[in-house]
């Protein structure tokens, strides 16, 4: 335009040159919140780690049925006993193993059939890509309780393996609709179509272009979707179809208590405690990744 | 906006044929027969196992199996609940007036005060009491729902008494209650565990609310209405308030599994005889039939849910209403 | 400047931004007067501190900008840098009215668009619905919209571009204001639209009687409407003067080198004109005078003494030394304009 001549010098304040994704985690560590949420989730996961070397009793234990059944928390037992006088510090220690491994691996289900789901039916197009987002439609309408709740009832005596199978299962809906969202934008890209006359392979295109944007709602998928999972496994143990009898995990705790919910109240405080910390530090987490991709 | 109901409308067909597929897989995937609780269990009567057994054709092929359980739930035959020896759609349909109640009054009560929290937190944004609310509503929000029932019963029921302890009415008194005190009866038994659905729901509610009020407040629009003098309170409640309540009308669609996943428990712990209640005790029988057509009729009710917010989305949104 | 009393009078205003990257001082001392039915224009470059000027004269500054201590805002006998919240809301859309460059996205989409041009009348009027209305679409037929009564019952996304502009004027003259800053208003509307909307603000204007502060980075704008020109470069005014006079005599460097990008009909041109350089950054203006980089003329004097307002002609100032060694004017040792893309030698 005329007498118009160069762009605003406010826009020009230098920068340095950083991937997006160094800058991102940067940005999220400079909170204080931040800081403070991945040190506390930090010290539940080693907790967890080293469950063998810092509980102090064997969590499935039951050393005296008669004498050390139900006691409230002591200098002996911090958290107290349950009804099978089990040490109830011990079995929340082992009840972090537990449940982050199968928060953890049950993600990881979820995120490999979510991706690949939404990247399927992104890829492909047409029909087959909406005949695949009625069938993923349906499967939102059902809450992820209830869907479990129906399959879980079916196999009455069912193992860790395939509980985190079950959970994993049913986690993936959300992300896959994400990553068919992405692939589409995508397919439509002019970039796209100019990388392709640039002679570009498809999976060039894939990796290079489909991949970085595809990171940071994985990630942020994953955080909260380990969140959920612990809290909807401490759920289904509380219902008793859960984690079996007699592993730990901070739902079963609950559920050992949950007949004399006021008298032995230690057994529901301390699980739940840990439990909200944990969902808490991962939900703050997963929000500043998702703040900090937004605002790339 | 009449061809968008219909198109929408039939969609939520679809998904419920899907459910009703999907019930129908979880039924027969599991292993040995879908019953074998049912037909193991001496306690079952022959005169019930062989309904069951005529009712699902069980010896019959698979595709000719679905298509008659497609016909049944048509015809509103859910099967037939052993453990209360009565057809299932019976059981759920008493329970499900209650669970609606329950759900009703946590959706309109979490929505308010979740729009009045963030409305107070972006009028003060950057205060101590910004951050005070933030903390507390990302608590809430990341709460298991059951945790914190046990804790609200706990302490309003047991420490400080002031509420009873289950259901919905009191097992003993009310039938010799006179109407006003009947009401009175009612509510002072759905309070409690209304309202703890009612704030828990109310964090999730109030966090999205406030993003999406934060987000409207740069726009354009905002800088209009500033530069024609109005208050910075006029303006939140009138310009930005009523442009952020648009994605807040899709999370009520949104927010029923949730809400619904909530009241399970929330019943379960508070002996409120709604659909959850009844769905979690079949658990402990094993009443299969029983656990399906919850699953059924809590699908229906979130796609009805969903359907009604989208809607009202098309409605209140002028840019989607006029065409 | 002007025989009558001035509307508005600014007196080195700073209005500074505290970033991370250091402190952009985007009005750095601007100084200048609007008479009442004036049309004065203010042109440069993005980023030369225009539109930040226009909007602190409605206090609409935001965190982590602010107005230093020190710039007044003078306006019908009160300094606006210092009013209460309450008294800066009353001059708001009601004495002193703004109009922007983005009609698209200015207009709150889910009211209609009567409701908020007579919002301005409810709030600072008193009236009533009805009455408010009424005189909303009154000022929607005086802005050429055709079939107002109509119209105004209808939402933004169904009013075109240049529509949406009449109706951001419409509300900006709602109550009859002294001073109206338009900054950019034609910017992104269709080439065809832009005349018309310009003629509207110049009609309007001579109805209503009020200043209008145009504010452009197109000479050919100026060139139209206003009566009185200010060139801002890099925060600052650097020449100052009547429309004709600036036309026919640019004094200062920046002035002519924006005259010399014009394109001219008739005129064959493989390229754009631009001149050589960049824009130095708000957060380290150059010592001396801030152009010197970019100047054809410059010397050591423009290196170490920042150049004041120097009067060059009648009401015609102009912050260059050339004011006092006027012979450099005739040896420059770089081109004032070179083609687009290719590099100042």
């Amino acid at each position: 335009m005329p007498g118009q001549i160069q762009e605003s010098a406010l826009t020009r304040i230098p920068r340095p040159r950083e991937s997006a994704f160094a800058l991102g985690l940067r940005r999220i560590l400079r909170a204080p919140s931040s800081r403070v949420a991945l040190a506390i989730l930090a010290t539940i996961v080693l907790i967890g780690l080293l469950a063998p070397f810092i509980a102090p009793y064997d969590p499935a234990a039951q050393p005296d049925v008669v004498a050390l059944k139900s006691l409230a928390p002591s200098l002996a037992h911090p958290f107290g006993t349950d009804p099978y006088s089990r040490d109830v510090l011990s079995r929340v220690i082992y009840g972090a193993r537990l449940s982050l491994a199968i928060g953890l691996l049950s993600t990881l289900v979820s995120l490999t059939l979510g991706v690949a789901y939404g990247a399927i039916a992104g890829y492909a197009g047409g029909v087959a890509d909406a005949f695949m987002m009625r069938v993923l439609d349906a499967f939102l309408a059902i809450p992820r309780l209830l869907l479990l709740l129906g399959i879980l009832v079916a196999w009455p005596q069912l193992s860790i393996g395939a509980l985190i199978l079950f959970l994993g299962l049913t986690g993936w809906f959300g992300l896959s609709r994400i990553v068919r969202g992405q692939v589409l934008a995508l397919k439509h890209a002019e970039f796209v179509t100019a990388a392709q006359a640039l002679g570009a392979s498809r999976r060039r295109i894939l990796v290079r272009h489909l991949l970085p944007n595809l990171i940071s709602p994985i990630v942020v998928a994953a955080t909260v979707g380990v969140a959920h999972v612990i809290v909807l496994e401490a759920g289904l143990s509380y219902l008793g179809i859960g984690v079996p009898q007699p592993l730990a995990s901070w739902g079963n705790i609950i559920q050992d208590g949950a007949d004399q919910v006021a008298a032995l109240w230690w057994m529901s405080l301390f699980p739940g405690l840990f439990m909200v910390l944990t969902v808490m530090t991962l939900n703050i987490l997963g929000e500043a990744l998702r703040d900090a991709h937004d605002r790339r | 906006m009449l061809p968008y109901f219909a198109r929408r409308l039939a969609q939520a067909a679809v998904i419920v044929a899907f459910v009703a597929a999907i019930s129908f897989a979880l039924i027969h995937l599991a292993p040995g027969d879908p019953f074998s609780a049912v037909m193991d269990n001496p306690n079952v009567s022959e005169s019930v196992r062989q309904t069951l057994r005529a009712q699902y054709g069980l010896d019959k092929p698979l595709p000719e199996q679905f298509a008659r359980y497609v016909g049944s739930l048509a015809r509103g035959d859910l099967g037939w609940s052993f453990s209360h020896d009565r057809p299932v759609l019976d059981v759920l349909a008493t329970a499900l007036p209650n669970t609606l109640l329950l759900m009703g009054v946590a959706l309109v009560g979490s929505f308010s005060l979740g729009i009045l929290v963030a409305l107070i937190q972006v009028a003060r944004r950057g205060s101590a009491t910004d951050h005070a609310l933030s903390g507390v509503t990302l608590l809430l929000f990341s709460m298991p729902e059951f945790w914190f029932a046990i804790l609200a019963l706990l302490a309003f029921t047991y420490w400080l008494p002031i509420f009873p302890v289950g259901g919905s009415v009191d097992a003993v008194m009310h039938d010799y209650m006179g109407l006003g005190a009947r009401i009175g009866d009612r509510l002072r038994h759905l309070t409690l565990p209304a309202l703890t659905l009612t704030v828990l729901a109310a964090g999730g509610v109030a966090r999205y609310q406030r993003a999406a009020l934060l987000e409207v407040l740069p726009a354009d629009y905002i800088r209009t209405a500033r530069l024609k003098g109005l208050t910075e309170r006029e303006i939140l409640r009138r310009h930005a308030l009523r442009n952020a309540l648009l994605p807040t009308i899709s999370l009520i669609g949104l927010s029923f599994p949730a809400l619904l996943t909530g009241a399970f428990f929330i019943e379960k712990i508070f002996a409120w005889p709604g659909m959850g209640l009844a769905v979690v005790s079949a658990i402990s029988s094993r009443d299969y039939p029983l656990v399906v057509g919850g699953v059924i009729i809590g699908s229906i009710m979130v796609t009805l849910g969903s359907l009604i917010a989208d809607v009202l989305y098309a409605w209140a949104d002028p840019r989607i209403r006029a065409h | 400047m002007t025989p009558l009393p001035p509307l508005l009078s600014i007196r080195d205003l700073r209005t500074y931004f505290y970033t991370e990257a250091g402190v952009a001082r985007a009005a750095d001392g601007v100084s200048f007067d609007i008479g009442a039915g004036e049309t004065v224009g203010i042109v440069g470059e993005s980023g030369c501190g225009k539109s930040v000027t226009a909007l602190s004269i409605l206090r609409l500054i935001q965190p982590p900008g602010r107005i230093e201590p020190g710039s007044r805002i003078e306006f019908e006998g009160r300094d606006i840098v210092t009013l209460g919240d309450e008294e800066i809301r009353d001059i708001r859309g009601n004495r002193i009215s703004m109009i922007f460059q983005e009609p698209m996205s200015a207009l709150n989409p889910v009211f209609t668009v009567g409701d908020q041009v007579a919002e301005v009348a409810r709030v600072h009027a008193g009236m009533s619905k009805r009455d408010a209305w009424d005189r909303a679409v009154e000022m929607l037929a005086l802005t050429g919209i055709p079939d107002a009564q109509e119209r105004a019952k209808q939402y933004p996304h169904q009013l075109s571009g240049g529509m949406r502009q009449r109706v951001l004027i419409a509300m900006a003259l709602m109550m009859k204001p002294a001073l109206v800053i338009a900054d950019e208003p034609t910017t992104a509307l269709d080439v065809t639209i832009q005349a018309q909307i310009l003629e509207l603000l110049v009609d309007l204007q001579k109805k209503i009687g009020t200043s209008i502060l145009m504010i452009t980075h197109d000479l050919g704008v100026i060139a139209e409407t206003t009566s009185r020109v200010i060139v801002m470069y890099a925060g600052e005014i650097v020449e100052q003067a009547a429309v004709d006079e600036l036309f026919a005599r640019p004094h200062h460097p920046y002035t002519e080198g924006l005259m010399h990008s014009m394109p001219h009909i008739g005129h064959d041109q493989e390229r754009l004109n631009v001149i050589p350089g960049t824009v130095p950054a708000p957060t380290e203006w150059p010592k001396g005078c801030r152009f010197r980089e970019r100047c054809p003329y410059s010397w050591d004097l423009c290196e170490r003494e920042h150049p004041p307002l120097y009067q060059v002609g009648a009401g015609h100032v102009s912050r260059c030394h050339l004011a006092i060694e006027p012979e450099r004017r005739n040896s420059p040792h770089a081109p004032l304009v070179v083609e687009e893309g290719v590099a100042a030698a």
